[in-house]
């Protein structure tokens, strides 16, 4: 009896004692509110000073651009409302639309405009490319700037509406006239959401509300162009670094969406009750192998190639991706189903051929050097893709010098250029999102300046005078043209090696709606929450 | 043992140097440039070279540490190469966490740990003591990431009394019980070890205790049990368990890094994480010097409290 009594008097507190615990469950799954898991720490607020994608994609919530790609690729007016160029095409006029203004309550000028994209071409590389057409910059009143050009160029709206980092994103000329190499001190933007600087903690949340002066355009969101609608009064971005915890977050509906899951989760988050999975940069990214031009034997064209022949792309999909049908072979140096894409790659087809490598290697006079192969052993995106490298090598003839340090010191290391024998390196391996290297000017490994250009140092000027002609072609036929005979020059040098494509979906609870396609930006706007 | 006091403070003097000196060094000798990795993937090495310049990092190391020194003389840590905050406001910012984390721990696993301890010891090879061994050995042997992620999935996935991650400050709008909620589960993550740990230490000195004269004696007098235990065996056991207590309060503060991500909890253990990867000299050389601090100011009140537990230890 005393032990019934005992059992249910347990009983009894267990129930309130959970009722008391559990507390209103979940009290904070408000429709109004919006809680995304980003793919990094949000340290950085600067989208000029880095070129960090969590940053690129912090300023997408606060900034506004001049223009904006559609999700058919098109350039589209943003903040721009008409523009127009004159008949010897160096006089291109734009006129903002009305009403623009600040989170601070000041109207949106052409002087800002004009000091915003000053300090983003002293960053940028295709800022500074069309940095190098202009002669002027006028402002004949406030709503209208003047681009006065030393002579015509195709890029201008390719430029202003630049997807990726760094994106030309507007601010008040008070905080652009920031050198680009110092970081600014102020968030203060024009766009759809106000960051909340006080409740801002790097490496915890950082807070957006919704701008209520914002004003969206009449178009349907159509990647970043169109009207950016927000539905949410508060956004608020989650620091979780652990794939799991981001999981049981997203599970226990505490977040309504993880930016990029674990790949090890794709399969369970796909049957999981609650949770979706949705690809909303359908062109995703790539694994690229880099370089080093300087020295031997990779200075040598012949021993480039035959590494380059070692290389299959689907042995990096599987080790690193994991997901079959979210990896892809691409043989272009462009992501496939983008625009300058196209299969003239010469001997490359993304499928190994030993037989031709070690050929090659025979014929460049390979002498054995030990080819120094960096890994980064904390970047879990692209930790496995070295493994792999290296194993091709070897099969092919090389002996490799593997050497596994963290991302940090491999960013330092591949700023030396010292022998690989004395600290240098010979191959690192890295990947980039599509928006990165859809285009020639905005393709890092096509910076060919020689001790200018990119890490790995590749002197080849007729990449340099290939890339000028595309600045100034003006048509999308020449510019493709113009893309494929890079492509078929960097193939022929081996700037890089392309080791394949693949995608990360995001996870999103199953009452969230209308997460929009871009390239690789998740953007939150026009998102609903039932 | 004022003087005591005042010369163990002094003492810190010296430590604190040659931590400053050895973390200083340490960073700048071991490879990475957080100029590299303020740039980004797609900078050139002279943009590189033009961060490194901003940031004072091409002057002599001579000259890097006189100008970090003497501002921390100053009080003033520096700034965060990356967060564009002051290292004290971000160590600060940190510190709650931690501290809730760790002090939350240690009195959970003290409640718990003490008093298991002590009467495994009066019971040695008992029900109890057995039970003891294997809770020991259990938390000893088990990674707190798995007791985290079980917990997760009973607590906040299955029955969802519990938040699965996060931390709420105990100055938030929820108050003491927000707070704690969002604690409970890393707290019993985190306490398994340290209850293993300080209910072995306890049986261990309070078994040896009981061997004493002075516990014959108690006994002869015809003192309770309970009294012998409390009052003679467990006082004179304490030093060694407030020592380990101490130095798990030290440990917990300079960082549980695995718990932390686990719950994901903004404390200072993922903050030191973040700052080594990216090579945030000035916040990582702040962290040490908090940290050095901290040991000193935790060893010195576990010494202290040795003059309140024995009476015959004079300073």
């Amino acid at each position: 009896m005393i032990r019934r009594s005992f059992v249910s008097a347990v009983a009894a507190a267990s129930v309130v004692c959970a009722t008391w615990i559990a507390g209103p469950a979940h009290a904070q799954s408000d429709t109004k509110v919006f809680r995304f898991v980003p793919h990094a720490n949000l340290a950085v607020l600067d989208p000029i000073w880095t070129t960090a994608y969590v940053t690129r994609n912090h300023a997408y919530m606060v900034y506004d651009t001049l223009f904006s790609e559609d999700a058919q690729g098109n350039i589209k007016p943003q903040m721009v409302d008409t523009y127009s160029v004159s008949g010897d095409k160096k006089t291109w006029t734009f006129k903002l639309r009305s009403g623009l203004e600040f989170h601070d309550g000041k109207p949106v000028t052409s002087a800002d405009v004009v000091a915003s994209l000053k300090r983003w071409s002293s960053r940028d590389a295709m800022g500074g490319v069309l940095n190098t057409f202009i002669d002027r910059y006028d402002t004949p009143s406030a709503d209208t700037f003047r681009m006065v050009l030393k002579e015509p160029c195709g890029i201008v709206l390719d430029a202003l509406g630049k997807a990726s980092s760094n994106v030309p994103f507007i601010m008040p000329e008070r905080i652009a006239n920031t050198p680009g190499t110092e970081q600014i001190k102020e968030t203060v933007g024009s766009g759809p959401f106000i960051f909340k600087a006080d409740e801002f903690q790097p490496g915890v949340k950082a807070v957006y509300l919704k701008n209520p002066k914002y004003k969206a355009r009449n178009e349907p969101s159509s990647a970043m162009a169109g009207g950016r609608q927000v539905n949410f009064d508060r956004v608020e971005w989650v620091i979780i670094r652990d794939p799991q915890t981001q999981f049981n977050a997203l599970k226990a509906g505490e977040v309504d969406m993880v930016e990029q899951p674990a790949f090890e989760q794709y399969n369970t988050l796909k049957q999981t009750a609650g949770v979706k999975v949705i690809d909303f940069s359908p062109a995703g990214l790539a694994f690229i192998m880099r370089f080093n031009h300087l020295h031997a034997p990779f200075n040598n064209p012949k021993i480039r190639q035959a590494a380059m022949m070692a290389m299959g792309q689907q042995a990096y999909i599987a080790t690193q991706v994991g997901v079959p049908e979210l990896g892809r072979v691409c043989r272009s140096i462009y992501p496939c189903g983008t625009m300058y894409a196209d299969e003239n790659t010469g001997d490359f087809t993304g499928v190994p051929n030993l037989a031709k490598a070690k050929a090659l290697l025979a014929e460049g006079g390979y002498k054995g050097e030990p080819i120094v192969l960096m890994r980064p052993t904390d970047l879990a995106s692209i930790a496995k893709i070295p493994l792999v490298a290296k194993q091709q090598l070897e099969a092919a003839g090389f002996k490799v010098d593997f050497q596994q340090m963290d991302w940090a010191s491999l960013l330092a290391r591949r700023a030396k250029k010292d022998a690989p024998s004395q600290g240098g390196w010979h191959l690192f391996l890295t990947a980039w999102t599509a928006g990165d290297i859809s285009s020639p000017l905005t393709m890092a490994m096509l910076n060919a300046k020689g001790d200018n250009g990119w890490f790995g140092w590749q002197n080849e000027p007729r990449i340099e005078k290939l890339k000028a002609d595309f600045a100034r072609a003006d048509s999308t036929a020449a510019k493709k043209k113009l893309a494929s005979e890079i492509q078929a020059v960097a193939m022929e040098t081996s700037t890089h090696a392309p080791l394949g494509q693949y995608q990360s979906p995001a996870a999103i609870r199953s009452n969230i709606d209308g997460v929009l396609v871009t390239p690789g930006v998740p953007l939150l706007w026009n998102i609903t929450k039932k | 043992m004022l003087r005591f006091v005042a010369s163990r403070l002094l003492a810190v003097i010296p430590v604190l140097f040659v931590v400053s000196c050895v973390v200083f060094l340490i960073l700048r000798l071991a490879p990475g440039d957080p100029a590299a990795v303020i740039a980004g993937n797609s900078a050139t090495g002279a943009e590189i070279e033009q961060i490194r310049a901003k940031l004072g990092l091409n002057e002599s190391l001579p000259v890097q540490y006189g100008i970090w020194i003497s501002k921390v003389l100053q009080g003033d840590l520096g700034h965060s190469y990356f967060l564009n905050k002051p290292v004290s406001d971000l160590i600060l910012q940190r510190l709650e966490p931690t501290a809730s984390l760790a002090l939350g721990t240690i009195v959970l696993a003290i409640l718990l740990a003490v008093p298991l301890g002590t009467v495994a010891a009066s019971r040695m090879g008992g029900g109890l003591d057995r039970l003891l061994s294997v809770i020991s050995v259990a938390g000893f042997s088990v990674p707190v990431f798995v007791t985290g992620y079980v917990l997760i999935y009973l607590f906040s996935i299955q029955l969802q009394w519990l938040p699965v991650q996060g931390y709420e400050p105990l100055s938030g709008k929820g108050g003491l019980w927000a707070w704690a909620r969002q604690l409970i589960l890393p707290w019993l993550a985190l306490s398994i070890i340290y209850v293993a740990l300080i209910a072995r230490i306890t049986r261990a000195s309070v078994s040896e205790a009981l061997t004493e004269d002075y516990i014959r004696t108690a006994r002869a007098k015809g003192l309770h049990e309970r009294a012998v235990l409390l009052r003679h065996a467990l006082r004179n056991a304490a030093v060694p368990i407030v020592t380990v207590i101490g130095i798990g309060v030290a440990l917990l503060i300079g960082g549980v890094v695995v718990t932390e991500t686990v719950f994901a909890i903004p404390g200072l253990g993922s903050l030191t994480v973040d700052v080594v990867l990216n090579r945030d000299f000035p916040v990582i050389q702040g962290l040490v010097l908090f940290f050095a601090v901290s040991y000193v100011v935790i060893n010195l009140l576990v010494d202290l409290s040795y003059l309140l537990l024995d009476p015959r230890i004079r300073y």
